[in-house]
C-alpha cells in the first residue's frame, strides 16, 4: 500500500497500468479517458480495430501512454494474449477494469432461447471469469492489484424483460464476491461497480425507443440518466490505491434506482 | 486522493467547500476532519468534548484551513438546530455534513438488554441522525446542492451475537438514508452511507473488551487486517466531493472484504 506522509493512503494513478476491457464505447470510453486525465498509462481494449486504433490515437494526443489491443473476452486466447502484450508493454498490470458486456435480446423469458441465453452469459459472465483468470495470475505475482467488474443494478434486482441480462450481471456479482475472498489476503482488491441507467448507446439498445428512454428517465427518482464520467469517476477511485480497505463490494451507482 | 479540481459542469470543489463532521473528535470523525482539511475545505468540528474539541480545531488551522468546534450533544435538537445555525452563520452554507457520531453502547446478549441500553444507543446512532439531517437538509435544500454521508457500520448490514442494540441502531441507519436519498433525488442534494468495518479506533477496542476478542474479530476479515481510520475517511472525502452526482442512497462498505 502506498501512503502519503500524513498516513492518507494516495491514489498511485499517476504512471499506474490500467486494462479496460469493453473501452470503446459508453462507460469503457468514459473511464479510459478518466484514467488518462489521472496521468495512467491505459491499454483499451475491444472488438473493433478500427474504432480501438482511432481512440488509442485520441488519448495519446491528450498526452496519455495508451496502446488499443484486440480482444474478444469470450476467447482464452484472446485475454492470454491481451494480458501479455499489457505486460511487454508497460511492465506489469495495476488496475483491470472488466467492462466488456452485452445486453443481449431483451424480451420476455417466454421468448429466451439456449442462443441467446450463451451470447450473453458468454460475453457478461464467461469474458469476466477469464479476464479475471489471467489479471489475477500476473497481479498475484506482482502482490498487488485492483480489479472492478462493471455490473449493473439488475445483478441487484430483476428487471421485467432483461432476465438474462440480470442473471448474467448477478453472476458477475457472485463472482466478484468470491474471487474477492480468494485474494484479500494477498494485497489484491476485487469489487464491482453497479450502473444503473447511464445514457449510452447500450441503454438507447436496451431502451428500444425514444418512448421508453423517457419513461425509464421520468421512473428515475433523480429524473435522468447517469452520465459515463459519473460511473467513471467511481470506477477510478475504487480501482485506485485510495481505497485500500474496499474489496468484495458493489458499488450502485444509479440515482437512486434499486432503493 | 489528489484535490478536486473543477469539474466541467462547475460543481464546488473541495478546497472551496464547508464541510460539517459530528462525532469529529476521535477515530474515523477525527481522520475525516484531517482528510477534508488536507483538501483545504473548512472543517467545522462537532463533539461533547470541549477541550479535545479546541485542541483539534487549533490542529487544523496549523495546516492553514479555517475550523471551527461547536460543542454539540446531537441527542438534542436544540444542540443539532443550533449548530447548523452557527455553522450557516459564521461560514455562509454547509456542502458536505457527515453524520458520524454513534456510539457502541453496552455490549452483550439479548437477555442482558434494557429500555435503558436502547435509548443509550439510539438516542445517539438513530435519533442524532434523524436530527442532523433533519437540520442539514433545511439548509441543503435551500441552497439547491449538498452531499450527506452518514457513517453506519458492517452492523448496517448483517449481525452479529452480542451486538443486537448497536446492529440494530445501524439497519436503522441504512433504512433512514435511502429514505431521505429518495426524498431528496431531485433537488441536488445526496445522501449516501459509508459502512466501516473493523476499523483501529478505541471504539473498536471497546467493543471487543479483551485482546482475544479484538484478534478474533480481526482474524475473520478476509484482507487479514484491522482498517485504518484514514482508509474510511478517504472513502467519506470521496463520497462528498462533486466526482459522482449520480451516486444517491448508496451504502459504500470498507471493510477489507467482510461483506464479500
Amino acid at each position: 500500500m502506498i501512503a502519503t506522509q500524513t498516513g492518507y493512503p494516495a491514489t498511485g494513478l499517476s504512471g499506474a497500468v490500467v486494462l479496460i476491457t469493453g473501452a470503446l464505447t459508453g462507460i469503457g470510453r468514459a473511464t479510459a479517458l478518466a484514467f488518462g486525465k489521472e496521468g495512467s498509462r491505459i491499454v483499451v481494449s475491444g472488438r473493433r480495430q478500427q474504432e480501438g486504433f482511432d481512440f488509442a490515437a485520441e488519448l495519446q494526443a491528450m498526452g496519455v501512454q495508451a496502446e488499443f489491443i484486440f480482444a474478444d473476452v469470450r476467447q482464452e486466447k484472446d485475454i492470454i494474449t491481451l494480458i501479455e502484450r499489457t505486460v511487454e508493454r508497460f511492465g506489469r498490470l495495476d488496475i483491470a477494469v472488466n467492462n466488456a458486456g452485452t445486453e443481449g435480446k431483451i424480451g420476455p423469458v417466454t421468448e429466451q432461447t439456449a442462443e441467446n441465453y450463451a451470447a450473453t452469459f458468454e460475453t457478461n459472465v464467461l469474458g469476466v471469469l477469464l479476464s479475471m483468470k489471467h489479471e489475477l495470475l500476473v497481479m498475484k505475482a506482482q502482490g498487488r492489484g485492483s480489479i472492478v467488474n462493471v455490473s449493473s443494478t439488475l445483478g441487484i434486482r430483476g428487471g421485467s424483460g432483461a432476465s438474462v441480462y440480470s442473471a448474467s450481471k448477478h453472476a458477475v456479482e457472485g463472482l466478484t464476491k468470491s474471487a474477492a475472498l480468494e485474494v484479500a489476503s494477498l494485497g489484491i482488491r476485487v469489487n464491482a461497480v453497479a450502473p444503473g441507467p447511464i445514457d449510452t448507446g447500450m441503454f438507447d439498445r436496451f431502451a428500444g425507443s425514444p418512448e421508453s428512454k423517457e419513461r425509464t428517465k421520468a421512473k428515475q427518482p433523480v429524473q435522468r440518466l447517469g452520465r459515463p464520467e459519473e460511473v467513471a469517476n467511481v470506477i477510478v477511485y475504487v480501482g485506485s490505491n485510495g481505497a485500500p480497505f474496499l474489496t468484495g463490494q458493489s458499488v450502485v451507482v444509479d440515482g437512486g434506482r434499486s432503493l | 486522493m489528489s484535490k478536486t479540481t473543477k469539474s466541467q459542469n462547475g460543481k464546488r470543489e473541495l478546497s472551496d467547500s464547508v464541510v460539517l463532521i459530528t462525532g469529529a473528535l476521535t477515530g474515523i470523525g477525527r481522520a475525516t476532519a484531517l482528510a477534508f482539511a488536507d483538501e483545504g475545505s473548512t472543517v467545522i468540528l462537532a463533539g461533547r468534548r470541549e477541550e479535545a474539541g479546541r485542541e483539534l480545531e487549533t490542529e487544523l488551522r496549523a495546516k492553514g484551513v479555517e475550523a471551527a468546534f461547536i460543542k454539540t450533544d446531537v441527542r438534542f435538537e436544540k444542540e443539532v438546530e443550533s449548530l447548523v445555525d452557527q455553522t450557516v452563520k459564521r461560514f455562509g452554507r454547509i456542502d458536505v455534513a457527515v453524520n458520524n457520531a454513534g456510539v457502541e453502547g453496552t455490549p452483550g446478549p439479548i437477555t442482558d438488554q434494557t429500555a435503558e441500553s436502547y435509548a443509550e444507543t439510539f438516542d445517539t446512532n438513530v435519533l442524532g441522525v434523524v436530527l442532523s439531517l433533519k437540520h442539514e437538509v433545511r439548509v441543503m435544500k435551500a441552497q439547491g446542492h449538498g452531499s450527506i454521508i452518514n457513517i453506519t457500520s458492517t452492523y448496517g448490514h448483517i449481525g452479529a451475537a452480542g451486538a443486537s442494540i448497536y446492529v440494530g441502531s445501524k439497519h436503522a441507519v441504512e433504512g433512514i438514508t435511502k429514505s431521505v436519498a429518495l426524498e431528496l433525488a431531485t433537488t441536488g442534494v445526496r445522501v449516501n452511507v459509508v459502512a466501516p468495518g473493523t476499523t483501529d479506533t478505541g471504539m473498536l477496542k471497546r467493543f471487543t473488551g479483551t485482546k482475544e476478542n479484538y484478534d478474533g474479530l480481526i482474524s475473520t476479515v478476509p484482507m487479514g487486517r484491522v482498517g485504518r481510520p484514514e482508509e474510511i475517511a478517504q472513502a467519506i472525502v470521496f463520497l462528498g466531493s462533486d466526482k459522482s452526482p449520480y451516486l444517491i442512497g448508496a451504502s459504500l462498505g470498507v471493510d477489507g472484504g467482510l461483506l464479500a
